[in-house]
């Protein structure tokens, strides 16, 4: 075995085996280290990709020819789209998947990847040389040397999982915790959190009597993640919905006090969108009911995922309140859920890269930068995998901006805000919501992943047909033009002012639909759905879309004026204590990124700006 | 790197019994030391004599006031001393002989105070008009926005938009969690319109508001020799118009600040409007014309031998002079004499009159046109998001309109964040499956 490279990548999870695709990909000589070859694509909570705001960052990983969207079209088998009856910028697709068909997807893209090694086992320590990250200890005894190293350990980090009074040190059940790499991460003196997470039990589907229970079905026509999948393969499933009854909420309620996460035994700051039982029926003590989603694990495989009952409580209250609930009354559990608490390290320690401040080429990707969602892990280990291969390399960067893709999105919030509990994607966070949607991912991304050398040659041709028939179909739209009397002899009710309109112009009416336009035009006819959902939306945000782009304009020559390294907050005068350590901490790179720091103020603003400039003066004038 | 402290003279320009001199900044209680020997307790006032190394500069009353609880949330001192102007260039000279210590540039006061989160816009900006006050009502109403009139209004608008967004973005990104239940857009829409209403009504005033910080401008205009000059120099009691008997002897505007009961009035003497050959007057009169068009009201002077009508544009009060000379006229019509002093309180009491419906209760929350233009742009935004909001298909550009609204509300303060928002989507909420 080889025993130098130029990324090392730890963890083979869902950050992990993105990062280690990305920096192969690009040609990199790349290792990746994980304690379990066999559990590299699990899905170790609930057993779905995709959704609201996830869905985009999966289309935003597969137009940079990441892994995700592959495996869940391999694994898929109920694809659903949120928000259908919503605007296209608010539609997420979402795919449940079976465990052991997604995990062999991952395995599969992963083995035949160029430039990737392997090696099973536990990373031990970090060796530097000055500030430069250069080799990897393991637990075999060998060195591994390399120039850049990603760590992607998830909840490994400390980990310790809580049932009832019962605790266990572990990164995930059945899995150790990584001790020896959280000692060696420990001398950088990295400002570190704590934060917790739960999981449901599993429950044997053959227990559960389905018969009276509600079900939800996938979409007619399932629609891939991927630009690249043609058709979905697997057979689709459809998922059980049940209720929580007065009986369970009175169990649970009796029994907090048993409850890890109510006896106080945790002190890390879980989720507020992804409450635990307990924590439902105590903020919310006035509903007398809550749904439940019963997903099946797999295609042949009995095992149910609960979702909606993330519990710390014991095993034998676990037992006793699941079977209260309707249509579990004989359930017989798999494994009951747990909490767990881990180690995370605050994401204002990093660069946009993903790369530590305080130690060179040493990058940081998922759970460990305080997110939550097998999605957000997957970007995050993306770009960190590409930006160490570039790093690697002695190349720029790779930074997506808040404008170009809710994966900018999410990295700025992270290095600037830093987290108070597990980061999640929604729409909401993105204040380009119109721009960035799942159905243009790579429209705004493929041809910058191409740039960047990560997107493979098959891809690269697929988009370049994608864009020319796109172009050539939107052209169409711009050319059938009418004239209002015309369009009023349609039946179309518009201005009678005298300008004509083009099919396009007339699309981004909301009254006026793709039925009315093709029964002007029957050559539009065929135009590929494929590309008419893409042309309608477009029409549809085109008015708003002068204002947004405008928006970006300015917050693109925000984002131009770059503040130095250099630049010492603490004696600007005028900045108070509590601004100017946040400056410290963040070190924004950019005066659109320093305007993003909580408290930050417009007269600050100016001040940094001005400074900025006297110190870019001073250097020039020293050249 | 400057770590400047900064220095000025707080008080009036010109010799008076007590002078301010404030300092603000890290070196301040340096400053102390070296002028009076020793910091004084936080808030307390002492009386120190002042030195310099060539001796004692003035006896003064010191207070200090540590960060973060001052006027610029940074250390600050305060001197009274004596106003005279050799005290006050001798110890500005002996401050700026310290290191790190300026004379502080126009504003700069506030605008650290603004830096360090001690004061938001709308505060700065009632300070600003504070200073500025010539009149009673000025002074209230100033008053009321550096304390945060306004900046509380814009709070709670922006709470209730935040409730909006939370309720329409609870649609968009939890809609497929089974536990957050729909929310009938109805009740959205009943919320924005509440909000709108609220807007709106502050808005009502917004003249008011706007029209008390700038003063209102009464035009005075009639045909030549009316006795415009002559009724503006007895209301400003003091020469300012030139005044003779010769028609067409005012060639310019000339504006005179009145206060009429704590009422900020600015009276425009306008050239007599007359068919005119000379191209000076004309001139006169042509702006004396788009001059009426902006004011407020006007008052139309006529002798009792002239019939002219006053021409289209502002509300105008009719008003018959040199009433010693004839007597007699309409009843609807003021007639006065500034021989006599006939009417002359009559006509007081319709000014003021006619100024208070225009200044209103002095209670308005908008008093710049700043802040206006921006509570429109948003009530323009809620407007169009009350449209999106008719069914569920444009909710996420409803959502949209709602964020530019709150960009607007937040202007007027300062910025709105994605975080504050799901904050309170939290609080309301039960998510997650």
């Amino acid at each position: 075995m080889k025993r130098e490279f130029d990324v090392i990548v730890i963890g083979g999870g869902h950050a992990g085996t993105e990062a280690a695709a990305v920096s192969a990909r690009s040609g990199a000589q790349t290792l990746l280290i994980t304690q379990k070859l066999s559990t590299i694509g699990a899905m170790s909570c609930n057993p779905a990709i995709g959704g609201l705001g996830k869905g985009h960052l999966v289309r935003e990983i597969d137009a940079l020819d990441g892994l995700m969207g592959l495996a869940a079209d391999r694994g898929g088998i109920q694809f659903r789209v949120l928000n259908r009856r919503k605007g296209p910028a608010v539609r997420g697709p979402r795919a449940q998947a079976d465990r052991k068909l997604y995990a062999n997807a991952v395995q599969n893209l992963l083995f035949s990847t160029p430039n990737l090694s392997f090696y099973e086992g536990e990373a031990l320590e970090l060796q530097f040389n000055g500030r430069s990250v250069s080799a990897v200890s393991v637990s075999g005894g060998e060195l591994f040397k390399t120039r850049a190293v990603v760590i992607t350990t998830g909840t490994f980090l400390n980990g310790l999982i809580h049932r009832g009074d019962e605790r266990e040190e572990a990164g995930r059940v059945g899995d150790p915790p990584s001790k020896a790499l959280a000692r060696s991460l420990s001398q950088f003196g990295f400002s570190m959190g704590r934060l917790k997470t739960g999981t449901p039990a599993r429950l044997d589907g053959r227990s559960i009597n389905w018969s009276g229970l509600e079900s939800q079905a996938g979409d007619d026509q399932p629609e891939a993640f991927s630009m690249m999948t043609e058709r979905l393969e697997n057979p689709q499933i459809e998922c059980g919905i049940t209720y929580t009854t007065p009986e369970t909420h009175r169990i649970i309620r009796e029994n907090l006090h048993r409850s890890a996460m109510y006896s106080g035994q945790i002190e890390g700051r879980g989720p507020r969108y992804c409450p635990s039982v307990e924590d439902k029926i105590v903020r919310f003590a006035d509903r007398d009911r809550h749904q439940i989603f019963l997903e099946p694990e797999g295609l042949d495989d009995p095992t149910i995922y609960p979702n909606g009952l993330s519990t710390s409580l014991p095993a034998d209250v676990q037992t006793e309140f699941l079977r209260s609930i309707i249509g579990l009354e004989k359930v017989e559990i798999i494994r009951p859920g747990y909490a767990i608490e881990y180690d995370y390290i605050d994401p204002r320690e990093l660069k946009r890269s993903l790369e530590t401040k305080k130690c060179d080429g040493l990058f940081l990707a998922g759970q460990i930068n305080g997110t939550t969602g097998y999605e957000e892990a997957g970007a995050q280990g993306l770009m960190s995998g590409l930006n160490a291969a570039r790093y690697a390399g002695g190349q720029e960067a790779a930074i997506l901006d808040r404008s170009q893709a809710y994966i900018g999105v999410m990295i700025d919030d992270l290095v600037t805000q830093g987290v108070t509990e597990p980061y999640r994607m929604f729409t909401s966070r993105s204040e380009y919501r119109l721009s960035l949607r799942s159905d243009n991912a790579p429209d705004r991304l493929t041809a910058l992943g191409d740039l960047w050398g990560c997107v493979g040659s098959q891809r690269s041709q697929a988009f370049r047909k994608r864009m020319e028939r796109l172009d050539h179909y939107r052209h169409l739209l711009d050319q059938k033009t009418l004239t209002p009397n015309e369009a009023r002899d349609f039946g179309l009710n518009v201005n009678l002012d005298g300008v004509r309109r083009s099919a396009f112009t007339l699309l981004s009416h909301p009254d006026i639909g793709w039925e009315q336009i093709v029964a002007i035009w029957p050559e539009l006819n065929e135009t590929p759905a494929d590309l008419t959902d893409r042309l309608l939306s477009d029409a549809r945000y085109s008015v708003y879309m002068d204002r947004q782009e405008r928006d970006i304009a300015v917050f693109k020559a925000d984002e131009d004026l770059s503040l130095p390294d250099s630049l010492d907050y603490v004696s600007l005068s005028g900045l108070s204590a509590e601004l100017s350590g946040k400056l410290m901490l963040v070190r924004p790179a950019t005066i659109g990124h320093a305007s993003r720091i909580e408290g930050m103020t417009p007269a600050a603003l100016t001040l940094i700006a001005s400074q900025a400039k006297r110190l870019q003066h001073k250097s020039d004038r020293a050249a | 790197m400057s770590q400047d402290t900064i220095f000025a003279l707080a008080s009036g320009i010109g010799r008076s019994a007590v002078a301010i001199i404030r300092i603000s900044g890290s070196q301040t209680s340096h400053c102390l030391q070296r002028l009076i020997g020793s910091v004084p307790q936080p808030r307390q006032a002492v009386l120190k004599t002042l030195r310099s190394d060539d001796g004692p500069i003035d006896q003064a009353l010191v207070l200090f006031f540590p960060a973060p609880y001052s006027f610029t949330g940074e250390d600050v001192a305060e001197l009274q001393i004596h106003g005279s102007q050799a005290v006050i260039s001798r110890l500005l000279l002996e401050l700026g002989r310290f290191p790190h210590c300026r004379m502080a540039e126009a504003g700069e006061f506030s605008r650290r105070a603004l830096l360090n989160g001690k004061l938001d816009l709308s505060h700065i900006e009632g300070l600003i008009d504070l200073i500025e006050s010539e009149t009673e009502m000025q002074r209230k109403q100033a008053l009321r926005q550096m304390q945060g009139f306004l900046s509380g209004q814009v709070t709670q608008w922006r709470r209730n938009l935040l409730q909006a967004m939370a309720l329409v973005e609870s649609q968009i990104d939890f809609s497929d969690e089974g536990d957050v239940s729909s929310v009938d857009l109805e009740h959205i829409v009943d919320r924005i319109k509440a909000l709108i209403l609220s807007l709106q009504e502050a808005l009502a005033t917004s003249g008011e508001g706007i029209r008390l910080r700038e003063g209102l401008a009464v035009i005075v205009a009639g045909p030549p020799n009316a006795g415009k000059s002559s009724l503006v120099n007895f209301l400003a009691r003091k020469d300012v118009a030139i005044v003779s008997s010769f028609a067409g002897t005012t060639r310019d505007l000339i504006e005179v600040p009145l206060q009429l009961d704590g009422m900020p009035i600015t009276l425009i003497d306008s050239a007599g409007v007359r068919e005119s050959s000379d191209p000076v007057e004309q001139e006169g009169i042509k702006r004396a014309l788009a001059r009426a068009q902006q004011a407020d009201f006007g008052l139309w002077l006529t002798a009792p031998d002239q019939n002219d009508q006053p021409p289209p544009g502002p509300h105008w009060i009719l008003v018959k002079t040199k009433a010693d000379l004839f007597p007699s006229s309409p009843d609807d019509v003021l007639s006065i004499s500034l021989q006599n002093g006939l009417g002359l309180d009559l006509l007081l009491d319709r000014l003021k009159a006619e100024a208070r419906t225009r200044f209103g209760s002095g209670e308005a929350v908008v008093t710049r046109e700043r802040q206006r233009l921006a509570l429109e742009q948003a009530v323009q935004s809620l407007f169009r998001a009350l449209d999106r909001l008719k069914d569920g298909s444009t909710l996420e550009l409803a959502a949209e309109d709602l964020r530019l609204a709150g960009r607007d509300l937040g202007a007027v303060i300062g910025v709105v964040g994605v975080e504050a928002m799901l904050d309170h989507l939290f609080a309301e909420f039960c998510i997650g499956k």
